[in-house]
């Protein structure tokens, strides 16, 4: 029953295997140096002070990164209120209104603003936000951060408003249920989870941005009193600690490199969370 | 016809066409609906009924490319009169679907009282007065009268069916449309459904397309015969099974053909 070329298509079968094997390996490589580098050149410099002092003046030894940790979760929040309302409003109307054409537009133009290098969005910010405003500033840098979860989010809560069956939306509206209603009352209910995750998502995916940062925010050493004021953020400061020339400065930018990605670590399991919840519940 | 002879009408179409796009997919149709019993409708796959009774509540229009003519009137109102919103025709015209459909992230007893609920009903003496009636009304009320805050996905597939007859129900529609109810349950669900159609027709006008021969001879009074969007012969049940005035009807329902 042994075909004849029997022992070269086996051998064939386990060549292949292992490639793919080795191709499996190579993508979790990458995550691996990272976590190990970080969590033995970073652990040993995190201590309460790096979360509670300020960075102290140049050359000098110790502080820490207080006002970026607070200024990164500030650029969050702007960008989230940016960003969400915009993106979700956008998914709605991609999913349940307008007509093909101009849905299909938007779509296309949805994609490719999704694949706009970071740096762009910060010159288009600085030219015009900063420049206009004569300098950089919290709100710019929240700005430009909002603009790219935009797409992000409107894209993904699109699809997840497509993934809710049709029947649902037929039932309520064979109620008498007015379709704005239906819409909100059904149709994102049921979705709620998805959507949710799609945000949680895109903030993770902003909250390391750099590039767009570097011309918008300014960065600072101290605590900002307003929006319009430059503000401090964890990728920037990773960025100047680990290009300056001090071995305290490289010393921080580890733990700091740490923190921000303990922070996205922080995200995505919250999503592994609540999808996990979701499949629970058969949705 | 003689078949309305002793029943006040609830719906009175007259010269009916629809189209999707292109498509005649019913074509120039006058019935008359009669208040109080069970019509259905019958006819192979393709021909046009449930457009037909979609239309009978505007449903037909969540098709963006759909487009009427002709003329439906629900106990003397033009429901397609220009200042009438197919919202108040909805609650007015109640519907049922082929795949049961509660919705997944409610329980049962606001499964029930959803369509009051977000039409404005706030009382909450009301909703709970309503939720029992309407589950009553629709057989299930002791299945699950010690859970109904349980999820409403948890019941069976037959229980969830008669969750959205009761959830049809508790907007009190005057005229409830059924879309295949039972094709998608076992045989003792569909039963049970059947018998409930039959205890619904004292209260309500119910209008029920089905692809079983033997389920429409069961409940209904009348029946309507489609084909290829037309209507080919309307009449009262006994005579559409027993002695159908069109050889193209005998031949349906003695299953030569379709």
């Amino acid at each position: 029953m042994t075909a004849p070329n029997h022992q070269w298509r086996q051998f064939k079968d386990v060549l292949m295997q292992i490639i793919t094997l080795a191709c499996a390996i190579l993508v979790i490589v990458p995550l691996i140096l990272v976590f190990y580098h970080l969590i033995t050149e970073g652990f040993s410099s995190l201590n309460l002070d790096f979360f509670i002092h300020l960075p102290k003046a140049l050359g000098e030894k110790g502080g820490g990164m207080a006002n970026a940790i607070v200024g990164t979760f500030v650029l969050i929040c702007e960008a989230a209120i940016v960003g969400v309302p915009i993106g979700v409003l956008g998914g709605v109307y991609l999913s349940e209104y307008g007509g093909t054409k101009f849905n299909w537009a938007i779509r296309f133009a949805a994609d490719i603003l999704n694949g706009v290098p970071s740096i762009t969005w910060g010159v288009v910010v600085y030219g015009l936000m900063v420049v206009p405003m004569h300098g950089p500033s919290a709100l710019a840098g929240g700005v430009v951060l909002g603009l790219m979860m935009i797409p992000l989010v409107m894209r993904t809560t699109e699809e997840v408003l497509q993934l809710v069956p049709g029947g649902y939306r037929e039932a309520a509206l064979a109620l008498g249920i007015a379709k704005w209603k239906t819409i909100v009352q059904i149709v994102i209910r049921t979705a709620l989870k998805g959507i949710i995750t799609g945000i949680l998502l895109a903030l993770a995916r902003i909250a390391g941005e750099t590039a767009p940062l570097l011309f918008t925010v300014g960065g600072a050493l101290g605590w900002a009193h307003s929006l319009k004021e430059p503000i401090a953020a964890l990728p920037l400061q990773i960025y100047l600690y680990a290009t300056g020339p001090y071995e305290d400065w490289h010393r921080q930018a580890w733990a700091g490199a740490l923190v921000l990605l303990l922070l996205v670590l922080a995200i995505n399991i919250g999503v592994r969370f609540l999808t996990r919840d979701r499949f629970q519940q058969k949705i | 016809m003689a078949a309305n002879e002793n029943n006040s009408v609830a719906l009175n179409v007259k010269n009916l066409s629809v189209f999707f796009g292109k498509n005649h997919a019913v074509k120039n149709v006058s019935l008359d609906i009669s208040a109080c019993a069970v019509t259905a409708i019958i006819g192979p796959s393709g021909c046009g009924k449930s457009t037909f009774l979609r239309a009978l509540n505007r449903m037909h229009e969540l098709n963006p490319e759909a487009r009427m003519e002709g003329e439906i009137k629900l106990f003397g109102d033009d429901i397609y009169s220009r200042n009438v919103e197919p919202v108040v025709v909805r609650r007015r015209v109640g519907m049922v679907f082929q795949k049961s459909n509660p919705f997944p992230t409610m329980s049962i007893n606001e499964n029930v009282t959803v369509g009051l609920r977000l039409n404005g009903v706030r009382d909450k003496k009301i909703l709970i007065e309503r939720t029992e009636q309407s589950l009553r009304m629709a057989a299930l009320w002791d299945e699950v009268k010690d859970r109904l805050g349980a999820p409403a996905i948890s019941l069976s597939g037959g229980q969830q069916q008669r969750l959205c007859i009761a959830r049809a129900l508790a907007v009190q529609p005057e005229v409830l449309l059924m879309d295949e109810p039972a094709s998608a349950l076992d045989p003792l669900a569909t039963s049970k459904i059947e018998e409930l159609i039959l205890q619904l027709k004292k209260e309500y006008t119910i209008v029920i397309v089905t692809h079983n021969m033997q389920q429409a001879a069961r409940v209904s009074d009348f029946t309507a015969f489609f084909y290829i969007g037309e209507l080919v012969e309307f009449d009262a049940t006994t005579k559409i099974f027993t002695s159908p005035s069109k050889k193209q009807t005998e031949d349906y329902v003695t299953g030569r053909f379709g």
